[in-house]
C-alpha cells in the first residue's frame, strides 16, 4: 500500500520528447489501469517508476521519497514477454525472490529455511492454479501458466508498488479472463498498489479504479517528435471491489471529458 | 520431383553418410594395392595390415628405452594438455565474459582489450611461451588457453548482453544483487553457450595443442607424429591422425551429450 507522486514528469530521448507535464498523484490501494495509442510512452512511465530509466525532468516520490534510481523489490513487475526465468522449474522461480532476498552469499537457502520457503512459495502457486505444475519447466507452460507465475513470483516479494506492462496482451480470450480475475483477487486481498498498462479498453475498466488515457495534446506537424504524450483522460474504473483510501470524488478528477 | 523436395529414407540416409568414408579407404586401398605392386618396400601408403601390426606395437609392447605403452602415454599426455587449457579457457571465459558482459564498468574496461587480444594469432606468441614458461607442460597448456580463450570471452559477454533485460531488471525487482544477477541468472543462462563456443573450440585447440608439441615435447600425439615423419613412418602418422580425428568427434559428442543433460531447459529455445 504505496502513495505515488508524480511532479512536472517530462522524458526525452535526445529531440524526441516522449512524455511531458506529467503531474499525478497514485492512492495507496488503487488499481491504476493505463491505456493510449502505441508509442505513445506507457511502457516508458512504467520504466520510470521502475527506476530503469531516470527522468528528463520533474521526479517521482513514492511514500514521499525518491524513487530508488534502480530496481529494487518494492516495486514489483509483470511484463507481456520473457517474465519468468527459462532455466528454473515453476517452485524455483517462485523461491527464487525469497532465497536472493535471505542470501546474500549463495542466493540460495538451505535445510530448514528452505522448507519453509518452499511451503510459502507452494502456497502461493497453489493459489495461482500452479499446484500440479511445481517441478514443470517454463517452456512446458501455456502462455496463460506463465504470466500467472510471474504474478505469483512478483507478489511473493511483497512489492509495495506492482507494475504490470500489458501483462495479459498476448493470452488467448479464456486465459486473459482467467488471468485477469485472479488479478483483481490478489489485489483485494493484499491491497497492493497496482499499476496495469493494457491496450484493451475493456480490461482496463473493469480491472481500474481509475482508467488514465496516455495521449498528446499538442501536436506539430512538421516536427511529430516535439511534443510528448500526457495524462489526457483521468476517470473512474468500474472496479469498486474495495475503494482505496481517497474518496471517489477526488479520484475521478477529469482533465477533460469522457472520450 | 524436385530434388529439394527428396529426402532419403532413414536407412538410405545412413548408407549415404557412410558412403565418403567407404569411397575414402577404397581409394586408399587402391592406391596402397598399386604402390605396392610396383615396390613391396614402398613407406608411403603402407597396407592396412602393417598399420595394424605397428599399431599393435606402440600400443601393447612396452618402449625399450621407457618402457611405456608409447600410444597411450601420448594418448594421456595430449588429452592432459588439452583439457587443462580447456578447462582454463572455459573458467577464463565465464569469469570475465559475465564481468564484461554484465558490470559496465568491467565492459569498458575491458572488452577492447579482449577484441584486441583475440587478434593476436596464437602461434605466433609460442615463441615467447617457450621463452617464458619453458618447454614443459605449462607453456603447452598455455598456449591451448591463450588460443581459446579470447573468443569464449568474447563470446560469452556477447551472449550475456544478448539476455533479455526483462529478466535482468525482474530478477533485481526480486532483491537480485550484481553477484546474484551473476550467479544465479546470468550464468546458468548463458552456460550451454558456453559449451557450444568450447566445442567450436576443440578443433583450433588441438590444432594449437600439435603445433606446441611438435615443437617442444618428450612425448604426445603431436609429438610422434613430427617425430616419425623423418622416417617417413606413414604407419605411425596415418593411424595417428585418425585416432586424433576420433578424439576430437568424441570430444565434441561428450560436450553435446552434457549440454543436454545439464541443460534440458535450453532446446526449447528460451
Ligand atoms: N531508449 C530509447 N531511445 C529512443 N527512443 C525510445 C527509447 N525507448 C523508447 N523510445 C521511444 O519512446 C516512445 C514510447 O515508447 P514506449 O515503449 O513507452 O511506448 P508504449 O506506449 O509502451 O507503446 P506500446 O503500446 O506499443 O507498448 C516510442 O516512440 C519509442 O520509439
Ligand atoms: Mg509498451
Amino acid at each position: 500500500m504505496s502513495r505515488i507522486e508524480v511532479r512536472g514528469l517530462w522524458k526525452s530521448y535526445g529531440e524526441r520528447v516522449v512524455l511531458e507535464r506529467i503531474d499525478l498523484t497514485i492512492e495507496p490501494g488503487s488499481l491504476v489501469a493505463i491505456v493510449g495509442a502505441s508509442g505513445c510512452g506507457k511502457s516508458t512511465f512504467l520504466r520510470i517508476l521502475l527506476g530503469v530509466e531516470r527522468p528528463s525532468r520533474g521526479r517521482v516520490l513514492l511514500d514521499g521519497a525518491p524513487l530508488p534510481p534502480e530496481p529494487g523489490p518494492d516495486r514489483g513487475i509483470v511484463f507481456q514477454r520473457y517474465t519468468v526465468f527459462p532455466h528454473l522449474t515453476v517452485l524455483d522461480n517462485a523461491l527464487l525472490g525469497l532465497e536472493l532476498r535471505a542470501s546474500r552469499v549463495f542466493g540460495r537457502l538451505f535445510g530448514a529455511r528452505r522448507r519453509r520457503a518452499r511451503e510459502r512459495a507452494a502456497a502461493m502457486l497453489a493459489r495461482v492454479g500452479l499446484a500440479e505444475a511445481l517441478d514443470a519447466l517454463p517452456h512446458e507452460l501455456s502462455g496463460g501458466m506463465q504470466q500467472r507465475l510471474a504474478l505469483a513470483q512478483a507478489l511473493l516479494a511483497e512489492p509495495r508498488v506492482l507494475l504490470l506492462d500489458e501483462p495479459f496482451g498476448a493470452l488467448d480470450p479464456g486465459s486473459r479472463g482467467e488471468a485477469q480475475a485472479l488479478l483483481l483477487e490478489l489485489w483485494e486481498e493484499r491491497g497492493t498498489t497496482v499499476i496495469l498498462v493494457t491496450h484493451d479498453l475493456p480490461e482496463a475498466f473493469r480491472l481500474g479504479t481509475r482508467v488514465l488515457v496516455f495521449d498528446r495534446v499538442r501536436r506539430d506537424p512538421h516536427a511529430p517528435e516535439r511534443y510528448g504524450a500526457t495524462v489526457t483522460y483521468d476517470l473512474p474504473g468500474h472496479n469498486r471491489a474495495r475503494s482505496p483510501r481517497a474518496p471517489a470524488a477526488e479520484r475521478a478528477s477529469p482533465r477533460g471529458g469522457p472520450p | 520431383m524436385r530434388l529439394v523436395n527428396r529426402r532419403p529414407g532413414r536407412e538410405a540416409a545412413l548408407v549415404l553418410s557412410l558412403l565418403p568414408f567407404l569411397l575414402l579407404v577404397l581409394a586408399y586401398l587402391w592406391g596402397s594395392a598399386v604402390r605396392l605392386a610396383e615396390n613391396p618396400a614402398d613407406k608411403l601408403l603402407p597396407w592396412p595390415s602393417t598399420i595394424l601390426e605397428t599399431l599393435r606395437g606402440l600400443a601393447f609392447e612396452p618402449d625399450r628405452r621407457t618402457g611405456q605403452l608409447v600410444f597411450w602415454a601420448d594418448t594421456l599426455a595430449s588429452l592432459g594438455r588439452l583439457g587443462s587449457g580447456l578447462a582454463i579457457a572455459a573458467a577464463t571465459g565465464a569469469v570475465l565474459g559475465l564481468a564484461i558482459g554484465l558490470i559496465p564498468i568491467a565492459g569498458a574496461l575491458l572488452s577492447s582489450f579482449a577484441a584486441a587480444a583475440a587478434m593476436i594469432p596464437p602461434l605466433a606468441i609460442l615463441p615467447i611461451l617457450l621463452i617464458v614458461l619453458g618447454t614443459g607442460e605449462a607453456s603447452k597448456i598455455g598456449l591451448v588457453a591463450l588460443g581459446t580463450a579470447p573468443v569464449l570471452v568474447r563470446d560469452v559477454a556477447l551472449r550475456v548482453r544478448d539476455l533479455p533485460e526483462e529478466l535482468l531488471v525482474k530478477a533485481q525487482t526480486l532483491g537480485a544483487s550484481t553477484w546474484h544477477l551473476a550467479a544465479r541468472i546470468a550464468a546458468p543462462l548463458v552456460a550451454p553457450r558456453l559449451l557450444d563456443a568450447l566445442r567450436l573450440q576443440l578443433g583450433p585447440a588441438w590444432l594449437f595443442l600439435i603445433a606446441a608439441e611438435a615443437i617442444a615435447a618428450t612425448e604426445g600425439l603431436g609429438y610422434r607424429i613430427f617425430l616419425v615423419r623423418r622416417y617417413l613412418a606413414m604407419d605411425v602418422i596415418l593411424p595417428y591422425v585418425a585416432w586424433i580425428t576420433l578424439l576430437a568427434f568424441a570430444g565434441d559428442r561428450l560436450l553435446a551429450w552434457i549440454a543436454r543433460r545439464l541443460f534440458p531447459w535450453a532446446k526449447a529455445g528460451a
